[in-house]
């Protein structure tokens, strides 16, 4: 079953049409990577899934509930949360508050005044953080200021804060960019984890072929803002089309 | 204790203490002695370190855990004190209804400039809340003079209708008062050459200070606290973890507005005028200068602010060439008018001058304000274990 | 219609200074991406200019004149300008009379100078700090130099007289066929407007011909990329500070006569600049000039009769009212450029 359904999505900059006629269905429960060459349009259309932008046509289904028009805060509450390509995270706060923030947001929602108890006691919430840094393996940096950890810290920080909202759908945002080859490896490896242990659908944008050909269970090619092909992993490998498309990219990363 | 951990109890108290004693505390020098000028121990100046703390305290929970610099909140001041005087002209002299209408009604009108101010952000915000701020003054200076009293401000009279007071006789003048204690009631205490002074206004004041100061500890430390921090850190990730950053931002500026109201209606029952002056942009200049100069987003670093702005702002501003003369009287002639005329320029009528020294340094080598300077000289002098990192750096009281 | 007339006109001299202050700030926001509150007090720095180069010239030393006696009958002593000596009387007299005029050729390189300095000195360690730290030091630094300024002069308004021939008014209205005496418009104000004018002119003429200006218009479009391209650009920022610093001291010098100079104008034509910059947009030079002049002309018509009686103090809040309706409907105001000061 499709948790997320895009029908003929379109979006126009100006003269540039970024987005043709897209169609894609994720299907619950699975990893679905979404790969094309630069200014294809994959960003523009995950900007369009979380609510930054609006499209000029089609319509965008969660779990049968249209996300169009809604705020990127309440796509975020109905249960996709995202991940971006630079770790977005509280720079200023340290890495338990960082983890508190969304545990806060799951329980009360997008906004509550709840100015007058202190943080402390509130030992769900507490737990439930540190729960969630020990299995993240970030517990003994808890009271380190966010912004002066490691890329890679930081990377994990943030999908374990967008996990804390045990959200339905994951989107990734070129997670591994910028990354050492075995800092990728140990996201891929989080990544790989994170789908055996939980109910979850995730989507990944990735310029990198062996993160998306380790993790994809389907790939959908992206092109001049249309989709090419959508395919398990072994057909995409071969497929003339996405070599065109990427003018022998794949050869090198495949 | 109180719902505060050990650290911010203490803390508490160390502030509870020092307001209490600070008819001591700030008359240090024995009378008729040469440093005499230094004491500030009177109740006029001693209210006011109190109701600006009050006013600094506030704003520090918008600019401190927010980020968004305000460069009106004087408007709300303003607007609480003209409520609270209407209180005294109308209702009672007694000061609870006057300050309660005054947050009340500072608090609305910060619900309506917020919410509207709060569309934008980062300059066109500060820019934004100035623009309000200036309106309110012209007006209050002009079209609205029968509500404002104009250029001569307002003053409860004995012919003001006070429906629940008795009336008053022809030429008594009606006093402030905390059911019949009258606020300019003081008691003097003589200590051989010591004279200090209790009064009463002060101390409801003080009082109602450290209620304030007391609620934005538990502010700081609730879960709402943490989230107004997370605005200033990263909306982005605030709006993709599902969190609605506008009302947050809007509650801590009605919070903070209605802290401004509630110094303005303090500042009333203490001394029952009001002005448009009040609301001028420099007044809100003022108090962005004592929160940054104390420490933003520290819990005391405002009221620090605050205290060392309005003593410099009485007592430096006293300080003449007489004076001067006076102190530098053993040196030999040359020396003694060579210091005069450096010195002379930075005090008396140019205290301003040194204000905006001191607030350059700070922002330029002191971004945490005295807070941050007290931690490095803590550091340099103790070391001790880096303290437990608490998250708004309010680690020592810096005093 | 000659009452509109006139309201453009009156709206024009303010409207003037309001263009030339925004545009410098404009300039020094666009180019170094400093929120600079302490222009105006630069604009307060180039009206005590003129003052200071008319006290300057009228330096004094006592003669005693054998000629004429005071009511005791000694000798009188009177105070002969040294510049009598150099000239003579009848041209030492022309000198003086034109000292604002004069004094702007002495505040360009002592405006050029005082922005040197300030950039040098202060600004350029706060391009990596945030707004609100740039905002906070500026605005010490103004509170500094204004009671500087104070210190010296005084602080009450120094009459700083305009050149003889610009002293009266005349008759615009008859002047363009209307009836006579309903126009009548203060020479001065007009010599501002054209002052103004040719600023203005001036500063667009340089950005748009010159190599230097065509490196800053590209350096306040994309910095990070004219930096690529080996150009120092901090350089030429730094010359464009010390211009910005100098359009707002010649407004200022011109504009002592207008309103004699005392040591806050500039805090109270720097409020009203900023606004007067958001509403023409961020960042935007021919947004600033153009907001400058309209708002300034709006402010005049909401002070007339007419409009006062129907919505009285209108003319108070004129411009901060339309500033609030602008930011709210256009949020980059009406010329604003997309990614300035947006987070």
């Amino acid at each position: 079953m499709a948790i997320l359904e895009v029908k003929n999505v379109g979006k126009r900059f100006g003269g540039l049409q970024a987005l043709g006629d897209v169609n894609l269905s994720v299907a619950e429960n699975s990893v679905h990577a979404i790969i094309g060459p630069n200014g294809a349009g994959k960003s523009t259309l995950l900007n369009c899934l979380v609510g930054k932008l609006i499209p000029d046509t089609g319509s965008v289904m969660f779990d049968g509930q249209s996300v169009l028009g809604r705020k990127p805060y309440e796509i975020n509450q109905m249960g996709i949360s995202r991940v971006f390509q630079t770790p977005e995270i509280f720079g200023d706060l340290t890495v338990l508050e960082n983890m508190l923030i969304p545990c806060f947001a799951k329980r009360d929602g997008a906004f509550r005044m709840h100015a007058i108890e202190g943080i402390d006691n509130e030992k769900d919430i507490l737990g439930k953080a540190e729960h969630m840094l020990e299995e993240m393996k970030l517990i003994d940096k808890r009271e380190m200021n966010a912004a002066s950890m490691s890329r890679g810290d930081k990377r994990r920080l943030e999908i374990a804060m967008c996990l804390a909202q045990d959200p339905r759908l994951l989107l990734l945002d070129e997670p591994t960019a910028g990354m050492a080859r075995a800092d990728t490896n140990n996201t891929i490896d989080l990544l790989k984890q994170i789908k055996e242990e939980r109910d979850i659908t995730i989507a990944i944008i990735e310029h990198d072929m062996h993160v998306v050909f380790s993790l994809a269970e389907r790939i959908t090619v992206l092109a001049q803002g249309t989709p090419l092909v959508e395919d398990t992993p072994d057909n995409i490998k071969g497929h003339p089309k996405v070599r065109e498309a990427y003018l022998g990219e794949t050869q090198d990363a495949a | 204790m109180l719902g505060l951990n050990k650290k911010d109890f203490g803390l508490l108290i160390i502030v509870a203490i020092l307001t209490m004693a600070a008819p001591f505390i700030l008359n240090p020098f024995p009378e008729g002695s040469a440093m005499a000028q230094f004491n500030a121990g009177y109740p006029d100046l001693m209210q006011r370190l109190v109701i600006f703390g009050i006013f600094a305290i506030g704003f520090n929970i918008l600019f401190g855990l927010t980020g968004y610099l305000s460069f009106g909140h004087a408007a709300f001041l303003g607007v609480g004190s003209y409520a609270a005087i209407w209180m005294m002209k109308l209702l009672t002299m007694n000061v609870i209804p006057a300050i309660v209408v005054s947050i009340v009604i500072a608090g609305l009108f910060a619900l309506l400039v917020g919410w509207i101010s709060l569309r934008r952000s980062g300059i066109y915000f500060s820019i934004l809340t100035l623009a309000f701020a200036q309106m309110s003054y012209a007006l209050a200076y002009s079209v609205l003079t029968p509500i404002t009293g104009g250029e001569t401000g307002l003053q409860p009279k004995y012919t003001d209708p006070r429906i629940l007071d008795g009336a008053l006789e022809a030429g008594q003048s009606p006093r402030a008062n905390l059911f019949g204690l009258d606020m300019r009631a003081s008691s003097e205490l003589v200590m051989g050459n010591w004279v200090f002074t209790f009064n009463a206004g002060y101390y409801i004041a003080a009082i109602v200070m450290l209620i304030a100061f007391y609620m934005s500890i538990r502010i700081f430390r609730s879960p709402f606290g943490m989230m107004l921090r997370a605005v200033k850190s990263n909306q982005q990730r605030m709006n993709y973890t599902g969190l609605n950053s506008k009302p947050y931002t809007l509650a801590a500026f009605v919070i903070s507005g209605m802290y401004a109201g509630l110094a303005g209606g303090l500042l009333v029952a203490m001394d029952t005028q009001v002005g448009a002056e009040r609301m001028f942009w420099t007044a809100s200049g003022e108090v962005v200068l004592m929160t940054i100069l104390g420490g933003a987003g520290t819990l005391i670093g405002p009221v620090l602010g605050a205290g060392l702005i309005k003593y410099m702002e009485n007592i430096v501003s006293k300080i003449n060439k007489g004076v001067l003369e006076q102190w530098f009287a053993f040196m030999p002639d040359g020396i003694e008018d060579l210091l005069v005329t450096m010195i002379y320029p930075f005090v008396g009528k140019g205290w301003h001058l040194t204000l905006g020294i001191i607030f350059m340094l700070v922002v330029i080598f002191l971004p945490g304000g005295l807070v941050e300077g007290g931690q490095r000289i803590g550091r340099l002098f103790g070391r001790k274990k880096p303290s437990d990192s608490s998250p708004d750096g309010s680690k020592t009281p810096a005093e | 219609m000659d009452a509109i007339i006139l309201q453009i006109l009156n709206g024009l001299d303010k409207g003037s200074a309001y263009a030339l202050i925004a545009l410098g700030l404009t300039l020094i926001f666009g180019t170094l991406g400093v929120v600079n509150f302490a222009h105006g007090a630069l604009f307060m720095i180039g009206a005590f200019c003129a003052v200071t180069f008319s006290k300057f010239l009228t330096l004094s030393h006592t003669v005693i004149d054998e000629n004429k006696t005071d009511f005791l009958g000694n000798p009188a002593k009177i105070e002969v300008p040294y510049i009598y000596d150099l000239f003579g009387q009848a041209t030492g007299d022309a000198i003086i009379d034109w000292a604002v005029p004069l004094s702007l050729i002495v505040s360009i390189p002592v405006m050029v100078g005082i922005g040197f300095i300030m950039e040098r000195g202060l600004i350029k360690h706060f391009y990596k700090r945030p707004h609100a730290d740039q905002i906070l030091v500026t605005f010490g630094l103004a509170i500094v130099l204004q009671e500087v300024i104070k210190y010296y002069y005084g602080a009450n308004p120094i009459p700083t007289p305009a050149p003889d021939a610009f002293r009266g008014s005349f008759d615009f209205g008859a002047m363009m066929g209307f009836d006579p005496n309903t126009i009548i418009y203060p020479y001065w104000r007009l010599v501002y407007f054209a002052f103004a004018a040719v600023i203005i002119g001036a500063v667009f003429a340089f950005l748009q011909f010159t190599t230097f200006g065509m490196v800053v218009r590209a350096g306040m479009a994309d910095r990070e990329t004219v930096g690529l391209l080996g150009i120092n650009i901090d350089k030429r920022f730094t010359i464009m500070f010390g211009i910005a610093a100098a359009v707002a001291g010649l407004a200022g010098v011109m504009y002592a006569p207008i309103n004699s100079p005392n040591y806050h104008m500039g805090m109270d034509f720097l409020v009203l600049s900023f606004v007067v910059v958001v509403v023409g947009g961020m960042g935007s030079l021919p947004g600033a000039v153009l907001a400058g002049f309209l708002l300034g002309i709006l402010e005049s018509f909401a002070s007339m009769a007419v409009v006062l009686e129907l919505i009285p103090g209108i003319n108070q809040v004129i411009i901060y009212l339309v500033a609030i309706i602008i930011l709210l409907t256009r949020p980059r105001g009406l010329m604003g450029r997309k990614g300035v000061m947006e987070e």
